[in-house]
């Protein structure tokens, strides 16, 4: 190597000039990012966001994703009682499978909140005995009136003429003139395997399992096997079966919208590549094209396409098939542009006509890249799928928002994150792998 | 053994092949045609009805904004703060991100990572931020925080930081170690030795992954404000649920949008280009 003859001053010269220069632009960078986050703090408004949070909303949620409570409900009306999970209508206890904790009578009970609290419905009239402090009553015959020991309401006890709420340790007791309901907290998804209504509710697992495997059948005729699973997948408040149904939806709206563009895509790249199209005119038109739909991007396709073939997958799947045409149409033109002659060339010379030259020459050439494309473009489609489902109400995707819609089943919403992200990072390592084996396999 | 028999074999082989290739396409070709008959019969309108009024919708769009061109530039400036918005949050979304992304980078390449015991783990926390869809943390944010662009750029963020994790890690494999023992031998720390070794090999990748998950984040940031997370996504469901009468203003929401994704791609596509083919002197 070779030194260019230099004055050592002006090479030193020079040196630190540059090194002044990187100092300078090190310095001045994270300044600019500093002031534009400074602004953007301002713009979005964080003070204000402080203030607006809800960190109650958080609390709730965190505590309801990993339990579920039953609500002792008494309406004050009609004067009956009932005894359901999470409120639900779908969910109610029937006589005989009430909870020991609740002992009720008519349209009286006794509920058992645990640690000495307990919960009286007489009439109109709760008796909340709160040990520590003392019975707390309250009357719901005219409006909603509070009787305490001490005569001042403790923080805990939220009153109002028409509604009256108790929040303790152990459970929630709300009183309006319509109804009064106590609330228990149990830990655990409620009834995930099998609902109230089934013969296998309220046993435990063990039970569950030496039902099926020794048990007589529970039901003429069918094998308790086949009875538990049908049980499950028909499960009336988690709905296995409908879940599956929408996940597998989500995977298709994916499945489709991928390799559709992928076969639209195809031929298309041949009219935009440079050595397979001489007109420029056509390359530059199929081009734009290309940029055009990729720039309309999924929202807007969804929007357009739900509105001509109403909501579901096939929407869905639509959508990712028109905005990918055009990011596979960029990608397969420009593999297509690299393709080696010389194999096609050698088969031109065997006499070839088009079609074969591109089968034989061609294909081969771009199939591993273009294959490791779509499967890249499968798992990033997978999780677009389930945001396009969200809009266009199809697949897991709306499941999900419906469940935070009605912000009451955080449990709900939990088990559909997770399964989401099973999902994804399911069809993640399908791809890897098929990708690992195409390859390496051609 | 024979030549003969060599040929045989061989033409044997390809048949095989070529029976494997086909038996591939058949069972693809019929996964993908009962796929979509599923999908359509699972759809509230069908494909085949629905194929005539593909263009109603937009021809509807196009019609009234035609009429009424004189109100776009000005249903334009006013959704312009929307706008505005939007590239906000897909912007502040790929800093923060990638700046998460790269510190699970560094903690999740063998070889770099400060505590190597962690490197697992690290890689495992990518995947999961990288699987979790946007709008799952946004809708959920949003129900904490109230609707708005916050719950949006964390979702982003936290997407990007999964993404750029596992690029990031990638372009980290590749880097020379001979600086780094260089700088370890004159007793540099372990955040030194990252900064001053690794960052100046790896900042040209970075940057060009980082402009290209731009391009997809601001897409992202206009989806989410569809679901309720501001921005111009919001301003175009109102536009749109108003229906009939507001189609003028629907469009000049599109138009906007479409063409601040495709000069953000252009730009960034220049950008990318100088950075991986050098800067012209």
């Amino acid at each position: 190597m070779t030194a260019i003859p230099m004055p050592a001053d002006d090479l030193r010269d020079s040196t630190i000039r540059l090194m002044t220069r990187k100092r300078r632009i090190a310095l001045a960078v994270p300044a600019l990012i500093l002031v534009y986050l400074a602004y953007v703090a301002v713009a979005f408004d964080l003070g204000g966001l402080a203030q607006r949070a809800r960190l109650d909303n958080a609390a709730i949620l965190l505590a309801d994703a990993v339990s579920h409570k039953v609500h002792v409900t008494r309406d004050n009306r009609r004067e009956t009682l009932q005894v359901s999970v999470e409120g639900s209508n779908r969910a109610v206890f029937s006589e005989s499978q009430i909870p020991d904790w609740v002992q009720a009578q008519g349209d009286g009970a006794r509920i058992d909140l645990g640690a000495g609290h307990v919960v009286t419905y007489d009439g109109p009239r709760v008796v909340y005995d709160i040990p520590d402090y003392g019975p707390v009553t309250l009357d719901t015959s005219d409006g909603v009136s509070v009787q305490v020991p001490g005569g001042t309401l403790p923080d805990f006890i939220n009153a109002s003429p028409t509604r009256a709420t108790i929040t303790t340790d152990q459970g929630r007791v709300t009183a309006t003139a319509s109804r009064t309901e106590t609330l228990r907290y149990f830990w655990g998804w409620e009834m995930f395997f099998f609902d109230l209504s089934s013969p296998f509710s309220g046993m435990t697992a063990g039970q569950v399992l030496s039902t099926i495997i020794g048990g007589a059948p529970l039901v003429e005729g069918v094998s308790n096997l086949s009875l538990a699973l049908s049980e499950f997948w028909t499960n009336d408040i988690w709905q296995h079966g409908a879940v599956a149904w929408a996940i597998f939806e989500t995977v298709l709206m994916a499945f489709l919208g991928t390799f559709g563009a992928a076969f639209v895509a195809l031929p298309l790249a041949f009219l935009a590549a440079q050595n397979f199209t001489p007109s420029r005119w056509l390359r530059f038109a199929v081009r734009r094209v290309f940029d055009f739909v990729r720039g309309v991007d999924a929202l807007i396709f969804t929007i357009i396409l739900s509105r001509a073939f109403g909501p579901g997958p096939l929407t869905g799947a639509l959508a990712i098939l028109l905005t990918d045409t055009g990011s596979f149409g960029k990608l397969f033109s420009e593999a297509l542009e690299n393709v080696d002659d010389k194999p096609i060339e050698g088969i031109r010379s065997t006499g070839a006509n088009a079609v074969q030259r591109y089968r034989f020459g061609v294909i081969p050439q771009v199939l591993p890249v273009l294959l490791s494309q779509m499967l890249y473009f499968l798992e990033s489609n997978t999780r677009s799928a389930t945001i396009i489902g969200a809009i266009t109400g199809g697949g897991i995707g709306l499941l999900l928002t419906q469940a935070i819609q009605t912000t009451q089943d955080w449990e709900k919403v939990t088990y559909y994150i997770l399964l989401v992200i099973v999902m994804v990072i399911a069809m993640d390592s399908l791809s890897g792998w098929l990708r690992r084996k195409l390859i390496r396999g051609a | 053994m024979a030549l003969i028999d060599i040929r045989d074999d061989y033409l044997a082989q390809t048949r095989r092949k070529r029976i494997y290739g086909g038996l591939l396409v058949v069972i693809f070709v019929a996964m993908m045609v009962s796929g979509f008959r599923v999908a359509d019969a699972r759809n509230a309108g069908g494909f085949w009805t629905g194929l005539s009024s593909v263009g109603d919708f937009p021809a509807d769009v196009v019609s009234e904004a035609v009429a009424k061109v004189a109100n776009l530039p000005g249903h334009m400036v006013r959704a312009l703060p929307a706008m505005v918005e939007t590239l906000n949050i897909a912007v502040v979304a790929t800093l923060l991100g990638c700046m998460a992304g790269t510190a699970l980078a560094m903690g999740a390449t063998r070889g770099l990572a400060r505590w190597p015991r962690l490197v697992p783990l690290m890689r495992r926390i990518s995947d999961v931020f990288r699987a979790v869809p946007e709008i799952v943390i946004a809708l959920v944010l949003i129900f904490i925080l109230g609707g708005g662009p916050v719950p949006a750029v964390i979702a982003i963020a936290i997407h990007t930081a999964g993404a750029m994790g596992k690029l990031f890690s990638e372009v980290n494999e590749n880097v020379d170690l001979k600086p780094l023992d260089g700088l370890a031998s004159v007793g540099a720390t372990w955040s030194q030795r990252i900064w001053l070794g690794v960052i100046p090999q790896v900042a040209p990748n970075y940057l060009s992954y980082a402009l290209l998950r731009l391009e997809v984040n601001i897409r992202a940031s206009a989806i989410l404000g569809f679901v309720g997370a501001g921005g111009i996504g919001y301003e175009l469901r109102n536009a749109m649920t108003f229906g009939q009468g507001k189609f003028d203003q629907a469009a000049a929401i599109f138009l906007m949008l479409f063409a601040a994704i495709v000069v953000v791609d252009q730009i960034s596509g220049l950008a990318r280009n100088r950075l991986t083919h050098g800067a012209p002197l």
